[in-house]
Parts: structure tokens; C-alpha cells; sequence
């Protein structure tokens, strides 16, 4: 481990993700566009979803200002909600915030959705939850507001 | 010469380790001091000898606190030679001087048309009150610009500060790059077009020997938890004659004379701008604090610091290529403070591996969110120092700098 226990901080999945984002574009005609902002640090994100007639993710775009933990859990995110219905992520969003709590039911729960759980070593790093959480309050707020 | 390694031990927390046996180094100062036992101590024996409302009691303990509380506003007032302890008003800190200030005097001056002015390196506590005040009166609001190694464009101030300029406000300090701002010749400007003045003296009063005299400033604001006192408490310095001609902030217990049903007369000053039961123990702490850095000389702390910042300035230079570090090159124009960035590596990032080798940085925008804008980031690592910390702890953070800079860089993980 090359420093004190920060390899179950920076997985390599959050690192892999921090240098390529997934699903980096701005989508012009979003069904959900929703915005973050962490005001003690500055970061920064900004989501859009599509969605097709059945009420499925289409599409996802990702744009963000932020560190490894930030950038990885929003790149994570857009891998996660694809295909899926509303109800779908909030139940996700449900789990992942149960997870981020120290919850290992909800993390065994995750295993399917792509590399969030990856996220879960965030919890021995307790300034950082909120870093991991941002991208997903985002999308809350932004599918609140669009039902 | 400060014997650093001597008064180390007269702060607990320094010893302390963290992380499984990490020695701290703190190097956060800028955001909070670490405080020295005799500190602790005078707060220990307020609530364990004599705790006690002040001004009221005809017993014993009151009579010792006040006492107690009153000689602290007097060494806070000699601390900034404020001439009187009358012009030494006791806020919780900076912010709530700034405030005071804005809500008293400015609601009561700043007219329509007129300008108030700023510099680009304000903390949003000397920012915000501005704006707000500005948009109530229907003022200006003008912004001195940095220069590009962050320091004052005083060829801007010369023009920017005229005839509507009512209100000069300025950090002596920026708490996010590190640079002294010249706010003598400031004020100087401003008095000659016969404006108030404001220096918010966070990042200065706790490191530089700061005389509101020789400035001649109308307002100084400062923290006591930033030069070694608890949090809690700050003072606000205000010239006698602006003081005399100003409104109460708060109102209530204290800083009244008479009260009837339909009327009340205020209290003498300084009482008139402390409503309430005051902060008690926490101001003589403060007097303490200012005792401990009055035994130390304040001369002799900035000389550390600066000696300590030069140390600091040239051992970045050996990952130069890979950060970016702000600020101006000198050391006798900065305070403690090394702020910088990495194009690659985000702040926070940096922040936690540093953490877990036990050093304390702060990252963020440090509450000067158009400044750290303008550097084009969103945030910076800034590491602070104090009176307390050695070239040891730099050789540290570089060190520690160097090993987050490998395990980023290196595609760890």
C-alpha cells in the first residue's frame, strides 16, 4: 500500500474514472437538468438526463469541476442510471446514500450498479462523504423537480 | 529570535499525534491558531475561581470578573494601541466586526451615489456586508483589481478612490494568496478625499506588530481565535470621534442607560455595542493570548514568519515545475501563508494525503471565492504558518507534497 490506507480512498476504479469521465458532454435537450454546488470547497457539477418514451435513461451528460472523489462518483453515476426508470434511481440514489452510511446490506445491494461501490472506502475518510454525495443530491433535486 | 522549540511546548495539541503515531503538523493556522496553556488556563480559572456576570453583581466574583474582563479589553486596546479601552468594541470576530460596522455606520452614512471600495483580495466577510449595504443605498461598489502576481494595483486604487469614495474597506492581509496589502497608503488616499476606512485585520493583528494610530484607520477588525485566544471573541477597534457619532448594533441588556416602557437612552461606549450578557471568559482568554504574544514581541514573530515563509518559498521551488504557487515572490510582502495548485492533482486530493501523514492544510476557496476565480481554479492548497511551526514541518510538507504529486502522477492505485 503505498500510503497509510489511502488505497481505500482512491480505488483504482475512482482513479480510472477521475481520468476519464464517462459520459463527458453537455446534452442540449435534457428532460432533467439539475446542478450542484458545494460551497466550502467550490466544486462543481452538472448532470442532464434524456430520457426515451418509456420513461428510461437514453442518454446521460456530465459536466464537473471537482476532486478524484467528486469526479469519479458523478462519472459512476451516469454509468449507473442508464436504462433505468426514475423510480429505478431513486431507489439507487436510496441505497448509495444508505451505503455511504456505513449500511453493508445496502453495499452488497449495489453490486450491480456498475463501479459505485467502489465508493464505498469513502466512509473511512469522513471529510470526503460529501464529495462522493454531491453528483447524486444533484440528481435528486433535479428528478424532484421534473415529477 | 524566537526559541521556537521551547515555546512549541507551551501548546498541548502540537504534541499530539494522529494516524497511528503521525506527528501533527499544523499548517492551518490561517484558518484557526492553536492555543498556548496559559490560554487554556485563564479560562480554566474564570469558570473554576470567579465566574460571574459582569457590570451588575455587588458581590465578590463580579467584582473579580469585571475586573478581569475590563483588563483584557485593555490589553486588546494596547495590543493595537487604541489609545483608549472605550474604542475597543468586543465582537465574536472578524465577520461580526465587519457587520457591526456595516449595520451601524454604514446604514447611517453610505448615501445614494456614493462609493464604497474594496480590494480584489477580500475575504467574502469584508465583501458581502459591502454588497449588501451597497444594494440598500443604491452605492457603488468598486473593486481595487490584483495584479498578476496577486499583488495591489496601486495605480488603480490612485484612480478608483475620489470624491464619492465614503468608505475605504481592506485587508491588511489576504487570507488566500498570502499578500500585504499596503493599506497605510491606502487609507492615506482615502483620508485625502476625506472618506472612513476599514481594515479587516484577520491575517495581520495575530502576525504583524499592527498600530491603528500610525494607520490611521476609522475600523479594525480582527479574531482572537486566530492569534492563539479562543473562538468566540474578537475585538473591533473604532476611532474615538467616528465611535461617539455612531448607532448601536444590537440592542438590549447592557448597552442601555434607562429604560422606560416607551424609551430607552444608550449606555456609555464601549457598553453601547455590547448588548447582552458579553462573552466573559473568552475575552480574558483573549488577554492572555495577547499577553503570551506581547512576552514573545511581535516583531519577533513576523521576523520568524517571514524567515520561515523564505524557507518555504525556496523549498517549493523544487516541484515549481509541476505546482503553481501564488502569491508575491518576496517574503517581506506576504504572510505566512504558501498558496497553490496543480493542474492535474484537485486541492481536496492533495488535502487528504497530507492529512494522513499527519500535516494540516486547509484547500478550498477560502472564502474569497472571486479571488481564487480570478486565478482561474476553483480552489487552492493553501498551508498557513505560525510562530509555532519550523522548517522541519516545510521539509515535511514538501516531502509529503512530492508522494501525493508520485501517487497521482504515477497512475497509483
Amino acid at each position: 500500500m503505498a500510503l497509510d490506507r489511502l488505497d481505500e480512498l482512491y480505488r483504482d476504479a475512482i482513479l480510472d474514472h477521475r481520468r476519464n469521465p464517462r459520459n463527458s458532454a453537455i446534452l442540449l435537450d435534457p428532460d432533467i437538468a439539475c446542478h450542484a454546488l458545494n460551497p466550502f470547497c467550490g466544486d462543481e457539477i452538472r448532470m442532464q438526463l434524456a430520457l426515451d418514451a418509456g420513461g428510461r435513461v437514453r442518454r446521460v451528460g456530465l459536466q464537473g469541476e471537482g476532486c478524484s472523489i467528486n469526479v469519479a462518483a458523478g462519472s459512476m453515476l451516469t454509468e449507473a442510471v442508464m436504462g433505468k426508470t426514475l423510480d429505478d434511481i431513486r431507489a439507487l440514489a436510496d441505497l448509495f446514500r444508505r451505503m455511504m452510511r456505513g449500511d453493508a446490506r445496502a453495499e452488497a445491494m449495489l453490486e450491480g450498479a456498475g463501479d459505485l461501490p467502489s465508493l464505498a472506502g469513502v466512509r473511512e475518510f469522513p471529510v470526503r462523504i460529501k464529495c462522493a454525495l454531491l453528483p447524486l443530491s444533484a440528481l435528486s433535486r433535479g428528478i424532484a423537480e421534473y415529477c | 529570535m524566537l526559541d521556537v522549540r521551547k515555546l512549541r511546548e507551551d501548546f498541548p495539541v502540537l504534541s499530539k499525534t494522529v494516524y497511528d503515531g503521525k506527528p501533527l503538523v499544523w499548517l492551518d493556522s490561517a484558518a484557526t491558531s492553536q492555543k498556548p496553556r496559559q490560554v487554556i488556563q485563564a479560562l480554566v480559572d474564570y469558570y473554576e475561581g470567579y465566574n460571574a456576570n459582569v457590570h451588575r453583581g455587588v458581590h465578590a466574583l463580579s467584582v473579580e470578573s469585571t475586573y478581569r474582563y475590563e483588563g483584557a479589553r485593555q490589553k486588546v486596546a494596547d495590543f493595537v494601541n487604541a489609545g483608549s479601552a472605550e474604542s475597543l468594541i468586543w465582537t465574536r470576530n472578524t465577520t461580526e466586526g465587519i457587520n457591526l460596522v456595516a449595520a451601524s455606520w454604514g446604514e447611517d452614512n453610505i448615501k445614494r451615489g456614493d462609493e464604497i471600495v474594496v480590494t480584489a483580495m477580500e475575504h467574502h466577510s469584508n465583501l458581502v456586508p459591502w454588497q449588501r449595504v451597497a444594494r440598500k443605498k443604491d452605492a457603488k461598489l468598486r473593486v481595487i483589481p490584483a495584479l498578476e502576481d496577486q499583488t495591489l494595483d496601486m495605480e488603480a486604487a490612485e484612480r478608483m478612490i475620489g470624491p464619492r469614495t465614503k468608505l475605504l474597506a481592506a485587508s491588511q492581509a489576504s487570507n488566500a494568496v498570502g499578500t500585504i496589502i499596503p493599506v497605510k497608503e491606502l487609507i492615506g488616499m482615502a483620508r485625502d478625499v476625506g472618506a472612513a476606512t476599514l481594515v479587516d485585520g484577520a491575517q495581520s493583528v495575530p502576525h504583524m506588530p499592527v498600530d491603528v494610530q500610525d494607520l490611521g484607520c476609522d475600523f479594525l477588525a480582527f479574531s482572537g481565535h486566530k492569534m492563539l485566544g479562543p473562538t468566540g471573541i474578537g475585538g473591533l477597534y473604532v476611532k474615538r470621534e467616528t465611535l461617539e457619532r455612531m448607532n448601536p448594533f444590537l440592542t438590549g441588556g447592557e448597552m442601555v442607560l434607562s429604560v422606560s416602557y416607551e424609551d430607552a437612552s444608550w449606555n456609555e461606549l464601549p457598553m453601547r455595542f455590547e448588548a447582552g450578557t458579553p462573552n466573559i471568559a473568552d475575552a480574558i482568554g483573549l488577554g492572555a493570548a495577547v499577553d503570551y504574544l506581547q512576552a514573545v514581541g511581535m516583531d519577533n514573530v513576523r521576523e520568524h514568519e517571514i524567515q520561515l515563509t523564505a524557507y518555504a518559498l525556496e523549498a517549493f521551488k523544487e516541484i515549481e515545475e509541476e505546482l503553481d504557487v501564488y502569491g508575491p515572490k518576496d517574503a517581506a510582502r506576504r504572510g505566512g501563508i504558501v498558496s497553490f495548485h496543480h493542474p492535474d492533482v484537485h486541492p481536496h486530493d492533495l488535502g487528504t494525503v497530507l492529512d494522513r501523514r499527519g500535516i494540516a492544510i486547509r484547500t478550498g476557496h477560502h472564502c474569497a471565492m472571486p479571488l481564487v476565480q480570478g486565478l482561474g481554479v476553483v480552489a487552492t492548497a493553501r498551508a498557513s504558518m505560525y510562530l509555532y511551526n519550523t522548517e522541519e514541518e516545510v521539509d515535511a510538507l514538501i516531502d509529503a507534497l512530492k508522494e501525493a504529486l508520485r501517487y497521482f502522477g504515477n497512475g497509483a492505485g
